[in-house]
């Protein structure tokens, strides 16, 4: 029987708990997009979108205007205190240090925390976005990625395979079977989704992974 | 008096030639010059050499492809990594029809601005180790590697604004600035479509985004609505 890890929106609510008051987050596309579902009520996150808005809130089904997007295109609320800017001064705000967390999706994330993320060879072409700038500029770097890829291959690996989107810039990932950190001396799992063993997520892991000796289940 | 105002998006693409590189301003539907992009695809002019965020699917950048009028992209985002439905730049693209160079966001938006404002490159930690440092120079400076970007102007700029006045003062509207900023000062000759035209001294030059001076042209446009997500 296959390991049944978390739901995309399950990965989305582990990393929401990561998010602190007062913290500016920018969320990528994709998975990552569903975290800001998940900030408590009683939680204010900023949430920085590349394309030149600090401060936006929900994404909204109706009302729609095509100048109020997030980096996904879709059409966002604004909030009290927002401000809007143009590209050139967003990535500056990116690349400058001033947003605490990135998230981002991820094709595979090596032993040393390297992530490739924007273009499978195969497939040719490729869509960087604001990935490379994200990953060099943000503070802390969560990415938000399925453990395995669909054919059931490991994603985080000794060494990526794919073209890399930066060196040495992951921080934490999230998956649906694990939590692990990236630090100094490689991958560190910190936490198992429930009802998934140790072992079973190294057997699907190609880096080897180092176990917290207070390792648990995540709590969701 | 100062008057950039022209009738109609025709008018205001009338003297655009062939082979040049045009900017095109907007992210996805923020701010995208739709009704002049429609214009050019009118003229039929061909050759262009296009620089924008994203070309693809609920773009209007895309309709320049229906009549194979881009020679290649400068983009940051053009074909998703994770397939789907595709675009027609893309099956072009696939088919070694138009050129595509992909660039970092950040690192086109700071290329664009340094060509506005006569710069002459930058470093940037944006790219180093992967395949956008190919060809560059990397740098340490106190201890960080850095890649050397050149500045990247262009012959047009057509950019979306909310209101214009007659001599080319813009404001903008949400997330429309975006690229809209930047190309305004890159590029030789600016076009720029609003939703509205005021009387020059109407606009507070306390709220003014982008000079007067870096326009050339202003014209109303359709003000399409753009529907799309990622």
């Amino acid at each position: 029987m296959p390991i049944q890890g978390l739901t995309r929106d399950l990965i989305a609510l582990r990393i929401a708990r990561d998010l602190h008051d007062g913290m500016t987050v920018n969320l990528g596309l994709g998975l990552p997009t569903l975290v800001a579902n998940f900030i408590g009520s009683d939680v204010q996150v900023i949430f920085q979108a590349e394309n030149g808005i600090l401060g936006y809130g929900g994404v909204l089904e109706e009302d729609f205007d095509q100048d109020f997007i997030n980096a996904g295109g879709q059409p966002v609320s604004i909030n009290p205190g927002a401000s809007f800017f143009g590209s050139d001064a967003s990535f500056a705000m990116i690349r400058g240090g001033h947003v605490d967390v990135s998230v981002l999706g991820g094709l595979q994330v090596s032993a040393k925390g390297d992530l490739a993320n924007w273009l499978v060879p195969e497939r040719g072409g490729g869509s960087i976005g604001g990935a490379m700038d994200l990953a060099v500029g943000a503070r802390r770097l969560i990415v938000a990625m399925e453990h395995v890829t669909r054919t059931g291959e490991p994603r985080i690996l000794r060494r990526c395979t794919y073209p890399l989107t930066a060196q040495r810039c992951v921080d934490l990932i999230v998956t649906d079977l694990a939590v692990i950190e990236v630090d100094e001396n490689g991958l560190l799992l910190r936490e198992t989704a429930p009802g998934v063993s140790a072992a079973e997520i190294q057997a699907l892991t190609e880096a080897p992974l180092r176990l917290v000796p207070n390792l648990r289940p995540m709590s969701l | 008096m100062i008057d950039k105002v022209v009738q109609n998006v025709d008018e205001a693409v009338r003297d655009i030639p062939d082979n040049v590189t045009i900017m095109f301003g907007g992210f996805v539907s923020a701010g995208s010059p739709t009704s002049l992009i429609l214009a050019l695809q009118r003229k039929g002019v061909r050759g262009i050499t296009g620089i924008a965020n994203n070309i693809g699917l609920g773009d209007r950048l895309d309709a320049l492809c229906e009549k194979h009028q881009l020679k290649k992209m400068i983009a940051s985002f053009a074909i998703r990594a994770s397939g789907g439905r595709q675009s027609l730049f893309e099956q072009q693209f696939r088919a070694g029809e138009v050129e595509l160079e992909v660039v970092p966001q950040g690192t086109l938006a700071e290329r664009i601005r340094a060509a506005g404002a006569g710069i002459g490159g930058f470093y940037t930690p944006t790219g180093v180790g992967t395949p956008v440092e190919d060809g560059k120079e990397r740098r340490t400076i106190d201890g960080r590697d850095y890649l050397f970007e050149q500045p990247l102007p262009a012959d047009y700029a057509l950019i979306k604004a909310w209101r214009a006045d007659r001599m080319g003062n813009l404001i903008y509207r949400g997330g429309s600035r975006n690229f809209n900023v930047p190309m305004a000062t890159a590029a030789g000759f600016v076009i720029a479509e609003v939703d509205e035209i005021v009387e020059t001294g109407d606009l507070d030059p306390e709220h003014v985004v982008t000079p007067g001076i870096y326009v050339d042209r202003v014209v109303v446009g359709a003000h399409e609505q753009i529907r799309w997500f990622a």
